[in-house]
């Protein structure tokens, strides 16, 4: 009553001393604005010149930062201003680290989609000087490999993760095998192909390079991910449902193939298809192992297996007489890796939604 | 001799073992096998890395080609300083970048958009190596450019922008990048699991007592995650440390040790280093390219081992309990 009176008009008591909302999209507006002008007068004489965005944006920000901290500190005082500025680093560090994703997906779609043909899937890269030829028998070293890797790795990885929940809970071995687990997720990806390296000289001879060597790479980086994910998943399933298993009479192995697989069914599948994902990108180590061919190979023990990350990687190191050519082919190998790799996320994550056990009731 | 029977089926300590059925001692003895598989593995990869690696630092350096007439050490020393130095850098841009985002996406963004945010920055951890190394060589260099020239020209007199320039943006300042990139989901996964289990009784007392949002993410947030954040740091630099592929395709290296972020001369990583030579190596250099990845796994090893420490010592002294 008494505001109202003094000032003449009604007035909110609550927002006072406090900015309006409309005042930071205000702010924004006038930093792009100055921003802008100040790129678009002061420009270098005579030579045509653009306009960079990128740093028109920045500076914007920079002066949308300098004038909502000032505005802020006048009106609102210095803890909120603060308070705002960290908001705005916060929001900026997340777009910051959204320009890469966003860049490399546009790169990634524009350069790859030239040679994202039939041929590119059907072909392989045997007497193709420039333009033409495809990765087809990179796609199938890496489906073979890949498989290979996961029959052992999957299997093993699983039965792990088995003994750490349902059998070894306390003992040493359990305690061994955790820790050594750990190491295991450390290995550099190099290394595993210089050991896979190392071990199939020893059996085939010095200069081996062959589609299983690589397979055994991946084994090693994989058997990591699948024990963790899995042991995980085992232990979210209830006690309730073994000892209501064991109460009936069941018989341990029983329970855990009949009640708690079938239970965590779901998230093992999802993390072994993550496993899947992370192993089927890696070059370093069929790079060591494999080799590079240009060939169709079937044949897992004999010769050199070309693979998709590894085609990529020689396009683009060695160009050859006809880079362009070469360059498109590593974009669209590019393209049908990430689309992989994303096709199995997207189903891994599918699978844990619609297959779900429904547990927390 | 009702006493006598009683005491004959008397089961005793027996009865509270259960019956060992074919199909238990079969299914257990796998899964304890697949357990012993897995350290045989991983005697297997120390044992033939160091079986192949030792020749090579016994050896008379003169027999290895690669190592250019210097001592083994000698080699590998500036490669150990490339690795750490890419590493570091990438850690100083990543660290904050991915703090900020974790903060954003646990604290900042609207509940209902945060979930696929989180999934947006894992998508950038599924993107293969090998295509950020197509990225950063092809995209990311030449767009770093005439950044570069800029820094050279006007703030040479800083040892890290000495120049002169790199003429293709392919310096270690945009290995680093590349590989702030890729660390960054990994930080960030963590850092956010470490900052939604903040107590929520934590966070309200501190809006009681007047605290702005800032204010209460310095007071209780950051302290409360502090552990995580820090073992988040040691496993983005684990994997930062054994990257190659990104390294290799982008970086023009020549093996010096350098301070100089920006020019054409720079150092090289291990990993880097391995993948190019590996394969036109022959002989003793074979040798001498895995006794630098046993260096490597040693480096990833203790600082996978210290991020691991710190993580359980966090789990033992955590204010969330």
């Amino acid at each position: 009553m008494s505001i109202v009176a003094m000032s003449g008009k009604p007035q909110n008591v609550f927002a006072a001393g406090k900015l309006p909302n409309y005042a930071s999209g205000l702010l924004l507006l006038v930093a792009l604005v100055v921003s802008l002008t100040v790129f678009s007068v002061f420009r270098p004489a005579g030579e045509p010149y653009e306009v960079n965005l990128v740093l028109v944006a920045l500076v914007a920000i920079v002066i949308f930062g300098a004038l909502l901290s000032a505005v802020s500190l006048r009106i609102e005082g210095r803890r909120k201003a603060i308070d705002r500025v960290a908001t705005l680093l916060v929001t900026f560090a997340f777009l910051v680290a959204l320009t890469p994703l966003v860049s490399l997906v546009v790169i990634v779609l524009t350069n790859g989609l030239v040679r994202f043909d039939l041929d590119f899937f059907t072909l392989s890269m045997r007497n193709v000087v420039g333009f033409g030829g495809g990765a087809a028998h990179a796609v199938i070293g890496t489906l073979i490999m890949t498989l290979g890797a996961s029959l052992v790795a999957v299997p093993v990885g699983l039965l792990t993760s088995i003994y750490i929940v349902e059998y070894g809970s306390g003992k040493r071995l359990t305690r061994y095998i955790t820790f050594f687990v750990d190491v295991m997720t450390g290995i550099p990806s190099i290394v595993a192909g210089l050991f896979a390296y190392s071990l199939f000289e020893l059996i085939l001879g010095p200069g081996t390079r062959v589609g299983i060597s690589g397979a055994a790479a991946l084994t090693v980086l994989m058997i990591p991910i699948v024990v963790r994910s899995s042991e995980e998943m085992l232990r979210i399933v209830p006690n309730e449902l073994r000892e209501a298993a064991f109460a009936l009479g069941v018989p341990k192995w029983l329970t855990i193939l009949k009640v708690v697989l079938p239970t965590s069914i779901a998230g093992i599948t999802t993390g072994i298809m993550l496993a899947i994902a992370r192993v089927i990108g890696e070059t370093a180590p069929l790079l060591i192992a494999a080799g590079f061919s240009n060939d169709f190979n079937f044949n897992i023990f004999q010769d050199r297996m070309q693979s998709l990350p590894n085609f990529v990687y020689y396009s683009y190191i060695a160009q050859g007489s006809n880079p362009e050519a070469t360059l498109e082919r590593a974009w669209a190998g590019a393209l049908t890796l990430i689309l992989i790799v994303m096709v199995l996320n997207l189903a891994a994550r599918l699978i844990t939604r619609i297959f779900a056990p429904k547990i927390a009731r | 001799m009702a006493s006598k029977d009683i005491s004959g089926s008397q089961p005793g300590p027996a009865s509270t073992k259960s019956l060992e059925r074919p199909g238990d001692r079969i299914f257990s003895g796998s899964a304890r096998g697949a357990g012993v598989f897995i350290l045989v593995i991983l005697a297997a990869v120390s044992a033939f890395l160091l079986l192949k690696g030792i020749p090579a630092i016994t050896a008379d350096p003169a027999e290895i080609g690669l190592l250019d007439g210097s001592t083994f050490w000698e080699w590998v020393g500036p490669l150990v300083f490339g690795t750490l130095w890419a590493s570091a850098l990438a850690l100083l841009i990543a660290f904050p970048l991915a703090l900020g985002i974790a903060l954003f996406i646990s604290h900042y963004a609207p509940r209902r958009i945060a979930a696929p945010l989180g999934y947006i920055v894992d998508l950038l951890a599924a993107v293969p190596s090998v295509v950020y190394g197509l990225w950063g060589g092809a995209v990311l260099a030449p767009a770093l450019q005439p950044g570069y020239s800029w820094l050279a020209e006007n703030l040479s007199f800083i040892p890290f922008f000495a120049g002169p320039a790199s003429g293709t943006g392919r310096a270690i300042l945009t290995a680093a990048i590349v590989l702030a990139v890729m660390v960054l989901p990994i930080i960030t996964a963590v850092s956010r699991e470490v900052f939604i289990q903040t107590p929520v009784l934590y966070e309200e007392a501190s809006f009681a007592l007047g605290a702005t949002k800032w204010e209460m993410i310095r007071d209780v947030v950051l302290p409360v995650g502090r552990g995580g954040v820090i073992s988040a740091a040691m496993l983005g630099l684990g994997r930062a440390l054994g990257e190659t592929l990104a390294v290799a395709m982008v970086l023009s290296a020549t093996g010096v040790v350098t301070l100089n972020l920006i020019s054409s001369v720079n150092p090289s990583t291990i990993a880097a280093n391995v993948a190019l030579s590996f394969p036109e190596a022959y002989g003793l250099n074979v040798n001498a390219l895995i006794a630098s990845g046993l260096i490597l796994f040693a480096i990833t090893l203790v600082v996978n081992s210290l991020a691991r420490w710190i993580i359980e010592r966090r789990a033992d002294f955590s204010g969330a309990n």
